[in-house]
């Protein structure tokens, strides 16, 4: 199966559970299961090619110019990791089926856990570091939604918090360190960056780079200092727990540094920063483990501890060390999911996890106990089960290391490690199972069912098969520690066996196991002394951090952005005049080279009553109806301006726009207050007024500049101008560019107009149901009302005017395309037509008549216009290509026809429905509950013979 | 002319960040109109200026002004009317829901009641 297939089937498939939840909890464990297991199947048609030693590639360009590609790569490695955490994740799915209770959201589950699989099988077969990260951030964000399952428990989503803050964080400063690898190698594939260890060894930049992604594998890998975070997330379910804790997330740092061990294992600072961040994350983690007394937690501080034993063992940097490590990723993951399941079992029957409340679950539970004790007994690395293999292997390997110069230090520190290892595992199993069988368990435990005690049973018989028959394993091993290797060094010879003979190694083992005894035979008063003692509580350490960041942040930040839309408004726009000050005065100026045209008395006093009525418009801006009447001023001397300038289209929609424009903020302020009232102080009058004339010189200076300048280079007008009839049909050359040259970008605008208006209408909907509701309807007007509700003269004149009016449109319409016109301006021509008839006769009336609702009209505007440019596609042109032709149908002039013109019909009926979907939800805020609505189009008609609705006279203009 | 151009340019804007720093939502929409039509001038203004030689082809006319500013601005006029509707929309309805057409948030006196009410 293509690599694709396997990256995303578990994202594809993480849709599959939430849909299946409704058909109940079988058939969406069943669905996860069958998803999972597809992608498993896909991974081991790929088996024979890695045998072979082949490496397997599939490749698409993503964004080729910035090096990201989707390049995935399979070897024995990534195999390795990706069996591991595909056949792992199998166990764990039938599992969780038995586990999760009957209020636990199954799909909910599911999915997460399916993303989850999805971007770790992503991480171990991407090809492209880049691509790697993405998967990285993907594997934070998903285990985050898996940790804090349980939203309810407080301790859940602390965790899930701290998990991701703490491997968030690494993931941040690894692409850091990815960026500076990719910069020393120039390129971002690892299949070219494993080829150039001595480039990248010998650049100034490597122990930046190497800190930089150490840091992400640390802090994904939990080892110390950034080891805390892990036992805080066992507040997950166990079936994630076990996942994430055994075969998965916590190995995502292992494998990358695996992964990298080719290009930056084997120098000073890597063997001393790996081997000893590894060597005392083991002997912390083991020691903490002993005295804990939940039984996740006491296995949480297990995994710390082996995964500090696998990362010294990358550390070492030799191949043997390689091999060991690669042997024990593998055993860990065996033993240690298959004693999260136990742990979960034993929770789940007995209903606690607190070791000092069990004792004799042997006698009870017997299935339990034989996978919990073989499994634990391998951890503690008694032969012949497979950890005692890789322990030796360990010891070995401890044995040829040196670090600071002190030869005795790593082994002694080793021994240690596996004593206190050893010693609670013996904890775990006599505490928990042995001792007399109890009556006061919160539950009285039993063998739970099949679906719980499978998967691990399973993985306990793979501990013991690897364990008695190690030669079975060996080629494995082998194969995966050779591409771990690459060119970087030779697979060693040694074979893996359970007999060595008399070595060191099996001394040490010796001491171990028999200190372990001892350590546990003393359990109390050394528990006594330890909780005697006093520890730093990581915790309270990471929140007091948190706390000091948020509190500097808010420090930081609430000076210049506390809220406030004016401060934030001043200060963005100072900003942006002194960002443009500074360009203006480090760039070039050039002469001008454009002459001054002379100013006409016409365009003299155009410009003096623009400016008048702004300036006006500042003094007298409290007086609010005044106001939209100087503003209306400067809308059309700003439409005159464009007739004046050659821009006739322009001039025809800056118009209507006005007139819609002023509409709508008359029907704002039939709600707000009529006048502003004077709060500013002088000196805040003085800031913003200083502002406002900054900002105002630099547009001024900036458009003054430019216009007396002819443009860097030539403009895309020229082309436009030739083409526009000869390839778009149309003289108007503004409205071919609109309809066709740049259609595409047309119908984005229609479409954000629609959105707009659609908003709007939401607000409107949701202001209606609210409280503001009420205070709507028996809201008193503040203004003198008008005594004719509905003039008989306005309705009259307006009738008369509607054909006519929807004529001019439709001609404007029509005419678009050879002459100035065109949908958006039709459109505004019709829709200000329409609220014409809203304003004579009132909005019952009006919208009683409505055929189509204006949603409707929005979306046949949008649909119409994609049509059109869909139908391009059936002649074999691309989206939107126009044509057009010319037809005769006697007796008119012979006239042309384009498919440009359906697509102005579409932004024409966009346009309308906008236009009037956000004027109706204004006016439907207007409705008041002792008005009753006229269903007559006038007040006072001859031709009606019953008596005009009571309170005609003084009753509100109504509807507007 | 282009001095005329320029400076309404300048007056525009700056009378619009006058009125956008305003405390109270009406003259903040009127504010917002008036950069509207200042941008929107500022923008056709790239196509330089030039009387009486419309964009509508024709074979008496040997010049053109420039018509791609022209159809860039025309959709932004109708989209800058959306924009000013769900403006205006969002300050009505905080109005409508708090009685009070404030742009900033009152520190919690108790005592102010908003003026221009009825």
């Amino acid at each position: 199966m293509s690599l694709f297939f396997i990256v995303a089937l578990p994202f594809f498939g993480a849709l599959l559970p939430g849909l299946m939840n409704s058909a109940g909890r079988s058939a969406c464990s069943g669905v996860t299961f069958v998803v999972s297991l597809a992608a498993f199947l896909g991974l081991l048609t790929n088996l024979p090619y890695v045998l072979a030693g082949e490496v397997v590639t599939a490749q698409v360009d993503w964004m080729p110019a910035l090096g990201l590609n989707f390049t995935l790569m399979l070897d024995g490695l990534g195999f390795f990791f990706a069996l591991l955490i595909l056949g792992i994740g199998l166990l764990i799915i039938i599992y969780a089926r038995g586990y999760l209770s009957r209020d636990d959201n199954m799909g909910e589950f599911f999915t997460y856990l399916l993303l989850f699989q999805g971007a770790m099988v992503g991480i171990v077969l991407s090809d492209n570091i880049l691509l790697l990260l993405i998967f990285w951030e993907l594997t934070s964000l998903s285990s985050f939604l898996l940790i804090g399952y349980w939203k309810h428990l407080p301790e859940g989503r602390q965790g899930a918090r701290m998990a991701l803050t703490v491997t968030g964080m690494g993931g941040l400063a690894m692409i850091a360190g990815m960026l500076i690898l990719g910069q020393i190698v120039g390129s971002y594939d690892l299949s070219v960056i494993l080829q150039n260890r001595d480039l990248i060894q010998a650049d100034p930049l490597y122990v930046s780079a190497l800190l930089l992604i150490l840091l992400g594998c640390f802090t994904k890998s939990a080892q110390f200092p950034f080891h805390f975070w892990l036992p805080h997330a066992m507040a997950a379910p166990t079936p994630v727990s076990a996942y994430l804790h055994s075969a998965t997330m916590v190995k995502a740092g292992i494998f990358l540094m695996a992964r990298m061990w080719p290009v930056l294992s084997g120098t000073p600072e890597w063997v001393m920063i790996v081997t000893s961040a590894g060597l005392i994350t083991m002997v912390l983690g083991a020691v903490i483990a002993i005295f804990k007394h939940d039984l996740k937690a006491l296995l949480a501080f297990s995994t710390v501890s082996h995964l500090g034993l696998i990362t010294m063992l990358l550390g070492t940097g030799t191949a043997f060390g390689a091999m060991a490590a690669v042997f024990h990723i593998l055993n860990h993951a065996t033993f240690k999911a298959a004693l999260f399941m136990s742990a979960g079992i034993i929770d789940h029957e007995a209903h606690t996890r607190d070791i000092r409340r069990l004792g004799g679950l042997r006698k009870l539970m017997p299935v339990t106990f034989v996978i919990a004790t073989l499994a634990a007994l391998s951890m503690a690395g008694i032969p012949p089960l497979n950890g005692f293999l890789s322990k030796e292997m360990m010891l070995e390997e401890a044995n040829h290391t040196v670090l600071f110069g002190i030869d005795w230090l790593v082994p002694a520190l080793a021994v240690v490690g596996a004593l206190f290892s050893a010693a609670y595992c013996f904890r775990l199993i006599f505490h928990v199972f042995f001792g007399p069988v109890r009556d006061d368990y919160p539950h009285k435990p039993h063998d739970p069912g099949k679906a719980m005690w499978l998967p691990p049973a399973i993985l306990v018989v793979l501990v013991v098969l690897i364990g008695a028959a190690p030669f079975l394993a060996e080629p494995f091993v082998k194969l995966v520690t050779s591409s771990l290797l690459g060119s970087a060094g030779e697979v060693p010879d040694a074979h893996i066996k359970i007999w060595h003979g008399l070595v060191p190694a099996l001394y040490m083992s010796i001491a171990a196991v028999v200190g372990g005894l001892l350590v546990i035979a003393a359990f109390k008063p050394l528990s006594r002394a330890w909780d005697a003692a006093p520890r730093p509580e990581a915790k309270v350490m990471f929140d007091a951090v948190v706390a000091a960041a948020a509190g500097l942040a808010q420090r930081l930040i609430q000076p210049s952005h506390d809220g406030s839309f004016t401060r934030s408004a001043a200060i963005g726009s100072a900003a942006i005049i002194v960002a443009g000050l500074h360009a203006w005065s480090t760039g070039t100026v050039e002469a001008a080279t454009r002459a001054m045209q002379p100013a006409g008395p016409v365009a003299i006093a155009g410009w003096a009553m623009l400016v008048a009525a702004t300036v006006a418009l500042l003094f007298v801006h409290r007086n609010r109806f005044m106001a939209l009447i100087l503003i209306g001023i400067v809308g059309l001397m700003v439409s005159v301006g464009f007739v004046f300038f050659s821009a006739p289209d322009l001039a025809m929609t800056q118009f209507t726009v006005e007139v819609v424009t002023i509409i709508l903020m008359l029907l704002a302020l039939n709600f707000l207050p009529k006048r502003t009232p004077v709060e500013s102080t002088t000196l805040r009058r003085v800031r913003d007024g200083v502002v406002a004339v900054a900002g105002g010189l630099a547009t001024f200076g900036l458009s003054y500049h430019f216009l007396l300048r002819d443009t860097v280079a030539a403009p895309i007008s020229e082309f436009h101008l030739a083409n526009s009839y000869k390839g778009g049909g149309g003289t108007n050359v503004v409205n071919v560019i609109l309809v066709d040259f740049r259609g595409f970008d047309t119908f984005g605008e229609i479409i954000v107009l629609g959105i707009a208006a659609l908003l709007i209408y939401a607000l409107t909907e949701a202001l209606l149901d609210g409280p503001v509701r009420a205070r709507l309807l028996n809201r008193t007007p503040d203004q003198p009302l008008a005594g004719d509700r509905h003039p008989m003269m306005m309705v009259v004149l307006t009738r008369v005017i509607m054909p006519i009016v929807l004529m001019v449109g439709f001609y404007i319409f029509l005419r678009g395309h050879n002459e100035p016109g065109g949908g958006f301006i039709a459109g505004l021509i019709v829709s200000i037509a329409v609220v014409m008839q809203y304003m004579a006769s009132g909005f019952s009336w009006t919208s009683a008549r409505l055929r189509y609702p204006y949603h409707g009209v929005i979306g046949a505007g949008v649909l119409v216009a994609g049509m059109t440019g869909i139908g391009s596609w059936f002649v074999g042109k691309p989206f939107l290509t126009s044509d057009y032709t010319y037809v005769r149908i006697p007796p008119f002039h012979e006239f042309e026809l384009a498919t440009a013109m359906f697509f102005d019909l579409g932004v024409f009926l966009a346009v309308v429905g906008a236009v009037m979907l956000s004027l109706e939800s204004f006016s439907r805020l207007a409705r008041r509950a002792h008005m009753p609505e006229s269903d007559y189009p006038m007040d006072i008609d001859p031709s009606r013979h019953d008596p005009p609705p009571d309170g005609a006279p003084g009753a509100a203009k109504e509807g507007v | 002319m282009e001095l005329l151009f320029a400076s309404a340019i300048g007056v525009m804007t700056a009378g619009g960040l006058y009125l956008v720093l305003r405390q109270r939502t009406f003259p903040v929409f009127l504010g917002i109109s008036l950069l509207t039509y200042a941008v929107n001038v500022f923008l056709f203004g790239s196509g330089r200026l030039t009387t009486g030689a419309p964009p509508i082809l024709s074979d008496d006319a040997s010049t053109y002004t420039d018509p791609l500013p022209q159809a860039l601005v025309l959709t932004a006029i109708v989209i800058s009317f959306g924009m000013t509707a769900v403006v205006v929309m969002i300050g009505l309805g905080a109005f409508l829901g708090s009685d009070d057409d404030h742009v900033d948030d009152q520190p919690e006196t108790g005592a102010e009641t908003p003026e221009g009410r009825t």
